[in-house]
């Protein structure tokens, strides 16, 4: 099979660009950027940084979903591609927030990790290879770590990025030690050769050993309960654009190479959810995570006062429901996941762009901050009840037919004579209670009046205005005319 | 009669109107929403007009819409329809005029109010259960902000508890649909091809999906013990809310019942007629006895509301054309006369004395201060006590003749319901507007008179006056485009008790 460095080129397109992109923003900040203005540096910054994801898409589009590239240590398959555009989006949204946020001290740096980041998101969707997984992997999270440290001023900064950092370096420990033991079994990294020397083999306890690692690093990466403890502190300490990132497009990222992973490459250890019964294989594990996320991010998001910590126990509480996804993913395709998770990573990533822009203007930390909003700023208060609404799925936003999605698929799997029946049920009882929540959220900026001292009208940035419409409008198109997206699967 | 789903998007586009001229002036976003409410229940009029009755449900719109799970945008509209889209016109008319006076972000108040009406249309008109479900929802969400923002005793309180009710009915209703759908490997989401999947499901798989759903309508319709949100949910609302609560909003959760759970799942439908039955019967009368001793008087027209709505579960539990035919009617009816009391106890007392305690009306000379609502609520009174005239009678009347026919003794138990009704709706007249005041208080009131009620408040109950005299008088109006619509194939297996 002869490599054909020609077409890796260009499927590695949208990479090049990207790096391409962090390089050149560095270099410009360098040169030029020394005597100039922390602002006039933030925004070059962002400008060539929005440059190089454009250029990314555009080389993403050229290629297509063209299939295994390299001898199949890559894979461009529909689902890769989406993904790519995907993870793209959200940190072209991203960018928009980091314009709405408050400067950070080193504005070159920052974007070029936030580059550096999405790059490895792009590999990460679409490495079809244990080694390039993780070094994808790897990439992305050490520049996550790095962004969520990034305040040096604040202290809440340190700690979330020390927590996220620790929790993280253990999981990938277990993930480096699953894939040793998944090579030493099999013998192969590619994951269509692993698949096939699978289901000659049959199971082992040491591939139980192997998967129960994989999952585990797949509940730190997704922030399933009970690997979530990262979740809570990063969400609030971290920049708000580092949290953004780190709550989207690195959750697409992360699903869709376990998804990789566990359906086409371990697949012939899957066991099944749609029986009672335990089948003994990793979709146990799965509905297990799934059950936890989901009570634990519902119920724990009830108690909390302080928005960015509500925000961590609902990603919690979604990721539950994605896992439902993952389970029905083998029938159904993963279409309805990949839908859930984009739509949901642009609602959170609006949502943090909300509270980036009320940072500005007095800090937003507790849902009381929120009170009034939607008299400070009507524009600020509209797009966040777009977001929230989507994220407690009301139609017709798009998080409502993320849910629906999911839930109709992984009903179909059995109907409700297994564990992926009852979890669908029980998800669809808890999205009645999330709806408590989100509901406090609304009523401190819709309904409540400002506070006395900070009445004032909000002045929205330019591209942050741009960015929340953005996302706001992707929230409804997509949730309008989700066929456009499920069409692509 | 294709001008039909135009009723939705002229709210939702009024509703965006309202929001944009609502930021410059509150006069300008009044007469968007009077003019939006008008040209929908315009539209409504002139379907009805045109509308030929016939078994067959007409299609308005059907376009491709989800093909993945087969969902199409399919509008359609029978006599049914037709009946409750002519409601939500007229009730969302007069609930525009008795909210003539809120000042306070007046653009979003309508667009809010508008979205709901749009919503409403929407769930009316849906011939798909997915389309249902969206605009059901589209239904709800406003409603929270109306109360929670312009609301009045208690509004976040009773605001949250309307709204996680209104979801937690919501989730029952996904849940239900989703089984259905999957377990019966339905072909996608258009009544007919759920109604196919549901029937190839197991005896006691039906049973639960019908439990399902019917509590998740029913929570929304009123149903005793699932009631609670409805008196705090209507007390705290401002008045137009509380009309279309009450009046348009109720009726979503019967008319899902009905079109939903009961067509789709007959054989579950048949398991739980007795419990259903019993229930409804509960409601009426528990509902009239707290209304009974209620001191709040908007607390006394909420617990009428569930107690008349309780007609509305019963006749549709009886499962017989007649007593069905006589639910929708009971929903048109209680529709037009919740609002009116609602309006005159919400806008034209409370917003004038700025109480509602019986102990204090009682002190008022009202039926002197303020003749006309006096009137008005006299009249309201007697159609919601179901005097012959006004359209509670014919209602009320045909449900029980159907009910006769499946349980004599449920009839003669909700007729217990009538007579309650009569005394909580003379005690609330007579305390209210003919207490006895003492000579302080005449003297009192005759120094600071009352404003004098608006043209606005005159026409919207002059309206609703007008309807509920019409259909008291000639009920065939209705009943003629609802009993040919009773034998539309989707309802067919309703009759037939599942036995297919």
């Amino acid at each position: 099979m002869t490599p054909g460095y020609d077409l890796l080129a260009r499927a590695l397109g949208p990479e090049i660009a990207l790096v391409a992109g962090a390089l050149w923003v560095l270099a410009a900040d360098l040169t030029f950027g020394r005597r100039q203005s922390l602002a006039t540096r933030l925004a070059w910054a962002l400008g060539i940084g929005a440059l190089a994801i454009v250029a990314a898409g555009a080389a993403l589009l050229a290629v297509g979903p063209v299939g295994p590239v390299y001898a199949g240590n890559f894979l461009l398959d529909p689902l890769a591609v989406a993904t790519r555009g995907g993870v793209l989006t959200l940190s072209l949204l991203t960018l928009g927030v980091a314009a709405a946020a408050k400067l950070p001290r080193h504005p070159a740096e920052y974007v070029a990790i936030i580059l550096f980041a999405t790059t490895g998101f792009t590999l990460m969707s679409a490495a079809h290879h244990l080694l390039i997984a993780f070094v994808a992997l790897e990439l992305a999270s050490l520049s996550l770590y790095v962004l969520a440290g990034f305040d040096q001023s604040r202290r809440e900064s340190a700690e979330a990025a020390l927590k996220y950092f620790l929790f993280g370096g253990v999981a990938t420990a277990f993930l480096l030690f699953g894939f040793s033991l998944i090579y030493g079994l099999t013998g192969q990294l590619d994951i269509s050769r692993i698949a096939v020397a699978l289901s000659l083999s049959g199971p082992s306890p040491l591939l139980v050993v192997a998967v129960v690692m994989v999952l585990v690093a797949f509940g730190f990466k997704a922030a399933a309960a009970p690997f979530h403890l990262w979740a809570p502190d990063t969400y609030e300490g971290a920049p708000t654009p580092s949290a953004a990132l780190i709550a989207s497009a690195s959750k697409l990222a992360g699903f869709t190479l376990f998804l990789r992973l566990l359906w086409p490459g371990l697949g012939a250890l899957a066991g099944e959810v749609a029986t009672a019964g335990n089948s003994g294989g990793w979709l146990t594990g799965v509905a297990l995570l799934s059950g936890a996320s989901l009570l634990l991010g519902n119920l724990a998001a009830l108690a909390q006062t302080n928005l960015r910590r509500l925000l961590a126990y609902s990603a919690i509480a979604h990721t539950g429901a994605m896992l439902l996804g993952v389970m029905a993913a083998e029938t159904a395709g993963a279409g309805p996941l990949f839908y859930y998770v984009a739509t949901y990573g642009v609602a959170t990533a609006g949502a943090f762009g909300v509270i980036a822009v009320l940072e500005r203007h007095g800090g937003c930390q507790q849902i009381s901050d929120l009170a009034g909003l939607g008299a400070r700023s009507p524009l600020l208060g509209a797009c966040l009840a777009v977001f929230i609404l989507s994220l407690a799925g009301i139609p017709p936003l798009a998080g409502f037919f993320g849910k629906f999605a999911v839930f109709a698929v992984t009903l179909q799997l059995g109907g409700l004579a297994g564990p992926a029946g009852w979890l669908t049920l029980l998800a669809i009882a808890l999205s009645a209670v999330a709806l408590y929540y989100y509901l406090i959220v609304l009523k401190a900026a819709l309904v409540l009046p400002p506070p006395s001292d900070r009445a004032g009208p909000i002045r929205v940035p330019f591209a942050a205005a741009i960015t929340l419409l953005g996302a706001a409008a992707l929230i409804v198109i997509f949730g309008v005319f989700p066929s456009v997206v499920l069409g692509w699967f | 009669m294709n001008l039909l789903p135009y009723t939705i998007y002229v709210s939702l586009a009024g509703a965006a109107l309202a929001l944009w001229v609502g930021a410059r002036s509150a006069a300008g976003a009044r007469a968007v929403a009077l003019v939006t409410a008008l040209v929908a229940w315009g539209l409504t009029g002139w379907a009805a007009a045109g509308f030929t009755p016939s078994a067959d449900p007409g299609t308005l719109v059907d376009l491709a819409w989800i093909p993945q799970f087969g969902i199409r945008y399919h509008l359609a509209a029978d006599g049914i329809s037709l009946t409750l889209v002519v409601l939500t016109g007229l009730a969302a008319t007069a609930g525009v005029l008795f909210s003539w006076n809120i000042t306070e972000r007046t653009g979003e108040f309508f667009a809010c109010y508008l979205a709901l009406i749009g919503g409403v249309y929407g769930v009316f008109l849906s011939a798909d259960a997915f389309l249902f479900f969206v605009f059901y929802e589209i239904a709800i969400v406003p409603k929270y902000f109306l109360i929670a923002r312009w609301g009045s005793t208690g509004r976040e309180y009773g605001a949250m508890k309307l709204a996680l009710y209104s979801f937690g009915s919501s989730a029952l209703v996904l849940a239900g649909l989703l089984w259905v759908f999957a377990a019966g490997h339905a072909a996608g989401f258009g009544f007919a091809e759920l109604a196919r999947a549901a029937a190839t499901l197991g005896q006691h798989e039906q049973f639960a999906a019908f439990a399902l759903l019917f509590t998740g309508f029913a929570i929304l319709a009123g149903l005793f013990p699932f009631h609670t949100w409805a008196p705090t949910g209507h007390v705290a609302a401002p008045t137009g809310a509380s009309m279309l609560l009450a009046g348009v909003v109720m009726k979503l959760g019967a008319y899902g019942c009905l079109r939903i759970a009961m067509a789709l799942l007959p054989a579950g439908l048949e398991f739980w007629q007795p419990v259903i039955v019993a229930l409804a019967v509960i409601g009426i009368v528990y509902a009239g006895l707290v209304a009974l001793v209620q001191d709040d008087l908007k607390f006394v027209i909420g617990y009428s509301s569930v107690s008349h709505m309780g007609f509305v579960l019963l006749g549709l539990a009886a499962a017989n054309p007649t007593a069905v035919a006589g639910a929708v009617l009971q929903m048109v009816s209680h529709g037009i006369i919740a609002g009116l009391l609602f309006a005159v106890v919400g806008r034209m007392v409370y917003e004038r004395t700025h109480t509602r305690q019986l102990e204090r009306l009682r002190q008022l000379p009202l039926h002197r201060l303020m003749p006309f609502a006096a009137v008005i609520f006299v009249i309201a009174g007697f159609a919601s006590m179901g005097l012959p005239g006004f359209s509670g009678f014919p209602a009320e009347l045909t449900i029980l003749i159907g009910v006769w026919q499946y349980s004599p003794l449920a009839a003669l138990a909700a007729a217990l319901g009538i007579v309650i009704a009569a005394g909580f709706t003379l005690k609330a007249v007579q305390v209210s507007f003919f207490g006895r005041a003492d000579a302080t208080a005449e003297v009192v009131a005759a120094e600071k008179p009352f404003e004098p009620v608006t043209w606005p408040e005159k026409t919207g109950a002059l309206l609703l006056v007008a309807a509920t005299l019409l259909i008291g008088l000639k009920p065939d109006l209705v009943l003629d485009w609802i009993t040919p619509s009773l034998q539309s194939p989707l309802l067919q297996a309703i009759w037939s008790g599942g036995g297919r």
